[in-house]
């Protein structure tokens, strides 16, 4: 372990100064930062497509962009904010953050390759702006590229297609590298039940990663080459079958659901016990259920397809499954609670935005339930019950969740803190503005409102109304929270300890910002990570 | 670290070799003189267990998963499980539909 007193702001170790600096760096923190700011300016642009989705919607008819604009809006939104914002934010990100140094490690275990992954995001993502505006025009298919729609639009999803097979590959690199880290870069005597629980999320999610996302870089492949070769694997005309591609695509993007959520439930189960200062409830349950919902959740994919003209039997398993995975879920959410119990608590913004997510991840999960449901299912899909569903389990959860480790791990990385009062204002505005945005469309949905649709009949009209008014609420919260933070973190008050949380996992013992190995002295791994006596936040 | 580093590489001898390319070789020619005969649905059926057949060698000595610790053999054995059932709950479907 090195000792050096220079933060990895001001060392590089590659002896490049300025951009280059960063942009050959294999410093798991420089990358995790970078990963974060191309995130970051992704999810405003797909926040700005959300609202003119939502703009769009206030009325019937035309009120902002024609029928093909908004198709190719609305597939936009999904795949910039899926594939490019939601799924890398915790595991790229904050993953690369923080898990090596939880467990006591230098960096990650390929170090090269890591970066290497960021090129690759880069690239996808570069790739998906270029399918924009070449070719016959930005993909109208909608973020899950159904067949035969996709083999015939005459829009660009060809390079679209090829850009998400370059962001699964990315996905996959990381994955590898974080699952090698842990098996192989665990300090002396950080045992498996010394992990913390985020690091464990990513462990389960970095499975999901590495055996999951190759079927669906073979799946836009094949839709790739069914536009290019007309190969007839999905169309029936040739002997095809449209359905297999809703059972290659389900079979990834139902897990991806689980990349997306595993590592904000692991950022949860590591925030809610240094707030409640108490030891974590059924630490291994917790564990072991991130496990359960990786393996359970790569069973269900077929509940998206209950309307499809699949078979009956396949509609029965598939449903008696999806509640199954129910189960790892809310052990989760129990422990949670369990764990607050009696705590000490204190109501700092980390505390709020985990909390946040449990409410809304709670109602997202139970609302699954009446999708996987076979019966209710098929009044319900493909209405706007769906995407509110669809929006308070990511955005409510790996949204909320993400917020949470930014505030709650970023002043480390910075050494500075933000504004605490203007984060739990800008919390309230944003939960308001959530549940006024979404709530509304599970009311319309069951009314019948389909998802997806350019215009509709005037009775859903004031659910659409409220709806669009929340999207405004909600945006000045995710504004006043983003300036909120980037003030802070250039700006704020200088954090003069290391733990300012009074948290007991490693990245806590190590200077302010951290130094370009992590460690200034031997990681100190006799203590477990939610055993909280004789530890104080510094001041 | 936790875990132990030293790992030996095996090296697979000329003559082990030798004999996993003969076998594969072979197994190429049965697989093609299969297909002239007509077994029916057999035909399927005998194309995938040789063509896994084949593979399970490759697997097993020319990537030397005959030689790897145990760990590493049961992750790859997963991912196969893992594959297998995929493939097979898509016959959930599949195999039933207009039943």
């Amino acid at each position: 372990m090195s000792s050096n007193s220079l933060s990895f702001w001001e060392d590089s170790g590659n002896g490049r100064t300025g951009i280059m600096a960063w942009l050959t760096t294999t410093d798991h923190k420089r990358i995790g930062l970078m990963y974060m700011y191309v995130i970051l300016a992704m999810f405003i642009a797909g926040l700005c497509l959300g609202l003119a989705i939502r703009l769009e919607l206030i009325a019937p008819g035309r009120t902002i962009m024609d029928a093909q604009t908004y198709n190719t809006v609305f597939t936009l939104h999904g795949v910039i904010m899926i594939f490019i914002v939601v799924i890398p934010s915790i595991p790229a990100a904050i993953g690369n953050l923080v898990l090596p140094i939880q467990l006591g490690a230098e960096d990650v275990a390929f170090p090269r390759l890591n970066l290497f992954s960021w090129y690759l995001y880069i690239g996808g993502t570069l790739l998906a702006l270029v399918s924009l505006f070449t070719g016959g025009g930005a993909p109208d298919t909608g973020w899950t590229f159904y067949v035969p729609f996709s083999e015939f639009t005459t829009t660009n999803v060809s390079v679209a297609v090829i850009a998400v097979f370059i962001l699964g590959f990315s996905s996959i690199l990381t994955g590898l590298n974080f699952i090698t880290t842990i098996h192989r870069l665990r300090a002396p005597g950080m045992t498996w039940t010394k992990i913390p629980l985020f690091t464990w999320s990513l462990y389960a999610t970095g499975w999901i990663q590495v055996l999951a996302t190759p079927v669906l870089g073979i799946t836009v492949l094949l839709i790739f080459a069914e536009r290019v070769l007309g190969v007839g694997l999905f169309d029936p005309n040739k002997g095809g079958d449209p359905i297999l591609y809703q059972h290659l695509f389900w079979i990834y993007s139902h897990p991806a659901v689980y990349i997306m959520i595993l590592p904000a439930m692991g950022v949860v189960s590591d925030i809610i016990p240094v707030f409640a200062r108490k030891p974590i409830f059924g630490y291994k349950t917790i564990a072991f259920s991130s496990l359960m919902i990786a393996f359970a959740g790569s069973l269900v994919w077929a509940h998206h397809m209950f309307t499809s003209g699949m078979s009956d039997t396949a509609v029965l398993i598939f449903s008696l499954l999806t509640f199954v995975v129910a189960i790892p879920s809310a052990i989760k959410v129990f422990n949670w609670t369990a764990t607050l119990y009696k705590g000490s608590i204190t109501v700092d913004p980390p505390l709020l935005y985990a909390l946040g997510f449990i409410f809304l991840f709670s109602v997202g999960g139970l609302t699954g339930l009446i999708l996987g449901s076979a019966g209710t299912d098929i009044h319900v899909h493909d209405t706007y019950f769906v995407v509110s569903h669809f929006h308070y389990v990511i955005f409510g959860g790996t949204g909320f969740g993400m917020f949470a480790a930014a505030h709650y791990w970023l002043p480390k990385y910075y050494g500075r803190m933000y504004n605490k009062t203007v984060a739990k204002v800008a919390f309230y505005i944003l939960f308001i503005g959530f549940n006024l945005l979404y709530f509304p469309l599970f009311i319309i949905g069951l009314e019948g409102m389909p998802r997806r649709y350019y215009d509709y009949l005037p009775q859903y009209q004031e659910g659409h109304v409220i709806s669009t008014v929340g999207s405004w609420i909600l945006a000045v919260g995710v504004i006043i929270m983003l300036v909120n933070l980037i003030r802070g973190f250039t700006k704020g008050e200088e954090l003069k300890g290391r733990n300012p949380w009074g948290a007991a996992t490693l990245e806590w013992t190590i200077p302010t910002p951290p130094p370009l190995l992590n460690f200034d002295k031997e990681p100190d791994t006799s203590r477990k990570p939610y055993d909280f006596q004789g530890v104080t936040p510094d001041e | 670290m936790s875990e132990n580093h030293e790992h030996k590489h095996h090296i697979l001898s000329i003559k082990t070799a030798g004999i996993i390319l003969g076998l594969l070789l072979i197994l190429t020619a049965i697989t093609v003189a299969v297909s002239r005969i007509d077994l029916g649905f057999m035909n399927v059926a005998a194309a995938l267990a040789l063509a896994t057949t084949k593979a399970l060698l490759v697997i097993l000595f020319f990537m030397h998963m005959k030689y790897e610790n145990r760990f590493m053999q049961a992750i790859v054995f997963l991912c196969f499980l893992l594959l297998a059932i995929f493939i097979g709950m898509t016959f959930f479907d599949l195999a039933y539909r207009g039943g």
